[in-house]
């Protein structure tokens, strides 16, 4: 094991490299820019040994993964922004396949107004495409998920693309001391990718055909049951990484001091640990705040949530996101979780960090203080609420 | 050669697969349900000369006893063969089911 002091993009550069991909097809943007580059250079120097593909767009690059795995590769790529929703019709493509690729996807703004600066409305609008997402909070983890993020997507009860998800700049920029584990450990730890689901000259197949209404519903279950299986092999995978690296994780939800609140604030990404830092400030006030970091939004965790969710006073969702004409994609599915296990409880949609906009920690102060007077339903921080946030 | 087609209608959950690769060949159906019109292929004029069954976009032409043959069974009806037949051996006539 090796100590670095790494920004996000070179912790999950690193995590990569461990993981042996035999083909890297990327193409450059902001804030991504420098996990490639990264690859790019470990490939020229010799320490990586893969194909490193220059391709003309994003489109291309996730296309150029698809056709890797499909010759039984294990295949990287990474995007962000526009770029992921250029790629978008390859998204389908990738998870439709059972193609179990890795794509880094720093969360940045989508256009118009132009910007390059974070937030999560690129990641959460694929929500749908039948790829794993996971949310990194700082870049230890996003080091540890690039390496267990093969693991989790190749495992033949799962066989779906993963899509890792780093909050541009905040994140993606941001240097950080990184425990960087050895080539003999991460070896131990992942095997090389083997799979049925390739071009085999000896044994000729059909790849990535179509499928009628007689039979088109049937690969649609299963894909669905794949990422479903992909939380136990996340639980699986967590306790071996512990067994041999020592770094422990908690599955699809992280909770913090969530047992005896009457407050809880559910969020994702880098944001997490300034709430805690909120909720131990209001504890010393004597007000029982908590949060929950939902690490990973598919397979989503309704059991996980509602378990902590239904005995509280109220809880609030925070997230860089807003779907517009309704409300933010991460407080649908939290309340849908609640729902579905039949708990009343009184739910706040919070919306900030759009386009980069700093999240403060009186902010999320105000947010405890909101949810335990009552606020409007959903509100945008900086501007007001309403109903629908209007 | 014509490929193997399944004969049995409706899938049992286990026998799709898991992903989207499967033996190469396997045909679950046939395919020429919108085929409105059909090259019918006139024996006593064709000289098996395989310019139909070379510019046939779904390889459903064979020669037989040195005589063009169509598998209606994937034929789409697209007219190409009767189009690049020279000698006028193809006609294409309405389908009348």
């Amino acid at each position: 094991m090796s100590r670095k002091f790494l920004s996000g993009n070179e912790a999950f550069a690193e995590g990569i490299r461990l993981a042996r991909p035999q083909v890297i097809s990327a193409y450059p943007i902001t804030p991504q820019t420098i996990v490639v580059e990264r690859l790019s250079e470990m490939v020229e120097d010799g320490s990586l040994s893969a194909e490193y593909v220059h391709v003309e767009s994003e489109h291309s690059a996730l296309s150029c993964a698809i056709g890797a795995s499909a010759a039984g590769a294990r295949a990287f790529t990474a995007t962000s922004s526009q770029g992921l929703l250029y790629m978008a019709e390859c998204l389908y493509y990738a998870a439709g396949g059972r193609f179990p690729i890795v794509m880094m996807n720093a969360d940045r703004s989508t256009a118009l107004p132009w910007n390059i600066y974070g937030d999560q409305r690129d990641s959460l609008s694929q929500l749908d495409s039948g790829w794993i997402q996971s949310y990194a909070e700082n870049a230890q983890e996003a080091l540890d998920l690039a390496l267990m993020s093969y693991r989790i997507a190749e495992d033949s009860r799962v066989q779906t693309p993963y899509m890792a998800n780093l909050d541009g700049f905040v994140l993606t920029h941001t240097y950080e001391t990184v425990d960087i584990p050895t080539h003999e450990q991460a070896d131990s730890f992942l095997p090389p990718y083997e799979t049925d689901n390739r071009i085999d000259f000896d044994n000729p197949k059909n790849m990535a055909f179509s499928a009628g209404p007689d039979t088109n519903y049937i690969f649609k279950y299963k894909a669905h049951k794949g990422l479903l299986a992909a939380a136990e092999v996340i639980t699986e995978t967590e306790k071996e990484f512990a067994d041999i690296f020592g770094r422990h994780y908690t599955g699809l939800t992280e909770n913090y001091r969530t047992d005896d609140a009457d407050y809880i604030i559910v969020t994702l990404g880098s944001i997490a640990g300034l709430c805690r830092e909120t909720a131990d400030k209001l504890r010393g006030q004597g007000i029982k705040a908590g949060v929950v970091r939902i690490r990973y939004m598919r397979p989503f965790p309704n059991e996980e949530i509602a378990a902590v969710l239904k005995n509280v006073k109220a809880y609030a969702v925070l997230e860089k996101d807003i779907s517009f004409g309704n409300e933010g994609t991460v407080f649908t599915n939290v309340n849908s979780a609640l729902k579905k296990a039949g708990a009343d409880v009184r739910g706040y949609n919070f919306i900030g960090g759009l386009g980069g906009r700093n999240i403060s920690a009186a902010d999320i102060e105000k947010i405890y203080t909101d949810i335990a007077n009552g606020t409007d339903a959903v509100n945008f921080i900086g501007i007001g609420g309403g109903n629908n946030g209007k | 050669m014509r490929p193997y087609v399944r004969e049995k209608t409706g899938f049992t959950f286990e026998e799709v697969p898991e992903n989207t690769c499967f033996e190469a060949g396997y045909l679950t159906t046939v395919n020429s349900g919108w085929r409105s019109i059909r090259p019918v292929i006139n024996a006593a004029k064709c000289v098996g000369c395989e310019q139909c069954y070379l510019y046939c976009p779904d390889g459903v032409i064979a020669i037989q006893g040195g005589k063009a043959v169509i598998d209606y069974d994937f034929c789409k009806g697209c007219g190409i063969c009767a189009k690049i037949c020279k000698i006028g051996a193809i006609e294409m006539e309405a389908e009348r089911k």
